[in-house]
């Protein structure tokens, strides 16, 4: 039987998306193992970041700045606002590096039947930042889920007050995809948001 | 051909083979309840399970794992069913409708004419999910938005308030969406699937099929986009209805499967139970042969204790049929003579007791350890 402290790391191993029990072990054994080179590097990494990362207040971003860094960033076209559910699909879209507004992250999706409603989600601030006559788009990055479409349409409800332009991301064929092997719902998704070239 | 005892785990793999689509199986078991069960267990503790499956189809040959894992049998009633393909893990059960298509006849599906409506839809569907894998994944997005939208307007009513109209607006979107386009896909089947079934096969009765619903019946006299409107706006005016029942009162979730024995004009539910039986294999043959001209594949059929109330002529025309269609179908019964006219055309597989016991041809590792 493991000892208290194994056992403890054990459970909060556990307790990270991906892992389940058996894994969390797994991962426990192998950084008691290398103590030296990944278990206390690892814990230092953990307390710096406890220490130092904040919410950006302006946007939801994760940074050590509050606010973010890209939310600073005199470069940035301060009239784009593209909204994401989360810090993740932030990272995703500027990995592309193909957008140079800036971000506001919701925090989730909407959903009844898990009590998230749109008090729990980063929509008043979004509505705040829309209401600045500086801003001139806000594009709905949100994802193509139910969730994410619900979510998406009820933001695009909220700013229709405010006057600005609200454009979603589009669905539709993937770069290298071929139509044969396409579903139906994404051929029609395509031809419904088809653009003249 | 899998004969043996009662309670000898015959049906127990045709469900196993029920999990290889979208949905839960042909008992309509929940996830934790699949679960094997030893008497000296703690009635709360849940095994993990899988089934797993090398199949072959037209593009080659792929394997397909399935069921609950470790982390799922912790999670109780919430777990969702693992899926992997070719030892990737898939994002939901819909992949599954793309690659595999099984259609079934259970004993229980005898009462599917004179039981409630919930039983001939999901029929419905899964006769459309041989033509339309996408159906699978539009008809759990529907009725997510529908159970969303449900609770929205409950918790409001609890609180006294009207529900947030910008949340609702955005659910009733992609109920509409969705909806029109499961109501289309269904109208779509019947339309081919009709002069099929009216053919009748063999000795077994011509069917007409039709479909009870609202939204189904709006896209008969206008396009699918002007009845995704009309659909969206029933919903908009029926929120404190919608409310006090639970959920939409409207959408292709109430609709129902008319069926008529046309050589009786009568209705399904009203001929013999041996009448009925037959009309539901006419219908699922009809359509594994439909399925067959359009895609060159037919569907996995699993046909338990099928012999049962179909006499000798039925029985030998469904066995043709089948032979015709060139289609893998696992039969159970519990007398091996009543399937003598199959002859040496068929494997047979004696079960006991969750076990092979005997085999016609040498058995593949795969089935063995299905039962072990």
């Amino acid at each position: 039987m493991p000892g208290t402290e194994i056992e403890r790391l054990i459970q909060l191993l556990a307790r990270l998306p991906g892992l389940g029990p058996r894994s969390a072990r797994r991962a426990a054994l192998h950084l008691i193992k290398r103590r030296e080179s990944l278990l206390q590097p690892l814990a230092e990494a953990l307390s710096a970041a406890a220490e130092a990362i904040r919410v950006c207040p302006v946007c939801g971003n994760l940074d050590v700045t509050a606010p973010c860094a890209i939310c600073t960033d005199e470069r940035r076209d301060p009239g784009l606002i593209c909204v994401v559910e989360e810090v993740a699909d932030l990272w995703a879209l500027e990995r592309t590096a193909a957008f140079a507004g800036r971000y506001h992250v919701l925090g989730g999706t909407l959903s009844a039947l898990d009590g998230r409603g749109p008090e729990d989600l980063n929509i008043d601030t979004l509505a705040g930042r829309a209401a600045d006559p500086a801003v001139t788009e806000i594009i709905l990055a949100t994802s193509a889920t139910v969730e994410g479409q619900t979510t998406g349409h009820y933001v695009a409800e909220r700013l229709a007050a405010c006057g600005v332009t609200v454009t979603r991301l589009a669905h539709g064929v993937p770069v290298g995809g071929e139509l044969d092997y396409l579903d139906d719902g994404t051929i029609s998704a395509a031809l419904k948001a088809r653009r003249s070239i | 051909m899998l004969t043996g005892p009662n309670g000898a785990g015959k049906t127990n793999l045709l469900e196993a083979l029920s999990l290889l689509v979208p949905g839960r199986g042909l008992r309509r078991a929940r996830l934790t309840e699949i679960s094997r069960r030893i008497a000296s267990d703690d009635p709360d503790h849940v095994r993990p399970w899988a089934v797993a499956a090398r199949l072959e189809a037209g593009e080659g040959a792929f394997e397909i794992g399935t069921g609950l894992d470790a982390d799922g049998a912790a999670s109780g009633d919430a777990a969702r069913r693992t899926v992997r393909i070719d030892g990737e893990t898939a994002r939901g059960q819909s992949a599954l409708a793309d690659r595999v298509a099984a259609l079934w006849l259970t004993p229980d599906m005898q009462r599917l004419f004179t039981d409630g409506s919930s039983g001939r839809r999901r029929f419905l569907d899964r006769l459309v999910y041989a033509f339309d894998p996408a159906h699978a994944g539009r008809i759990s997005a529907y009725e997510r938005a529908n159970r969303e939208r449900a609770r929205l307007l409950r918790d409001a009513a609890e609180a006294r308030r009207a529900a947030d109209p910008a949340w609702a607006t955005a659910l009733e979107d992609t109920m509409a969406e969705r909806g029109v386009a499961i109501a289309a896909a269904r109208n779509e089947l019947l339309r081919r699937l009709n002069p099929a079934c009216a053919a009748g096969i063999g000795p077994f009765p011509a069917a007409g099929l039709a479909i009870d619903g609202t939204v189904e019946s709006w896209l008969d006299d206008a396009p699918a986009v002007e009845v995704e409107d009309r659909f969206r706006a029933a919903l908009a005016s029926s929120r404190a209805a919608d409310g006090a029942a639970g959920g939409a009162v409207t959408g292709p979730h109430r609709s129902d499967l008319a069926v008529t024995h046309l050589g009786r004009g009568l209705p399904a539910a009203q001929c013999s139970t041996g009448e009925q039986k037959a009309v539901l294999v006419s219908i699922v043959l009809a359509n594994a042969r439909l399925r067959a001209a359009d895609t060159g594949s037919v569907p996995l059929l699993l046909l338990d204790e099928i012999a049962a109330h179909l006499d000798g002529a039925r029985r030998e025309a469904l066995f043709a049929e089948i032979r015709a269609l060139g289609a893998q179908a696992w039969m159970t019964g519990t007398d091996v003579a009543l399937f003598a006219p199959l002859g040496n055309d068929a494997a047979y597989f004696t079960i006991e007791d969750a076990r092979i016991v005997g085999a016609s041809i040498e058995t593949g590792t795969m089935l063995q350890g299905a039962f072990s």
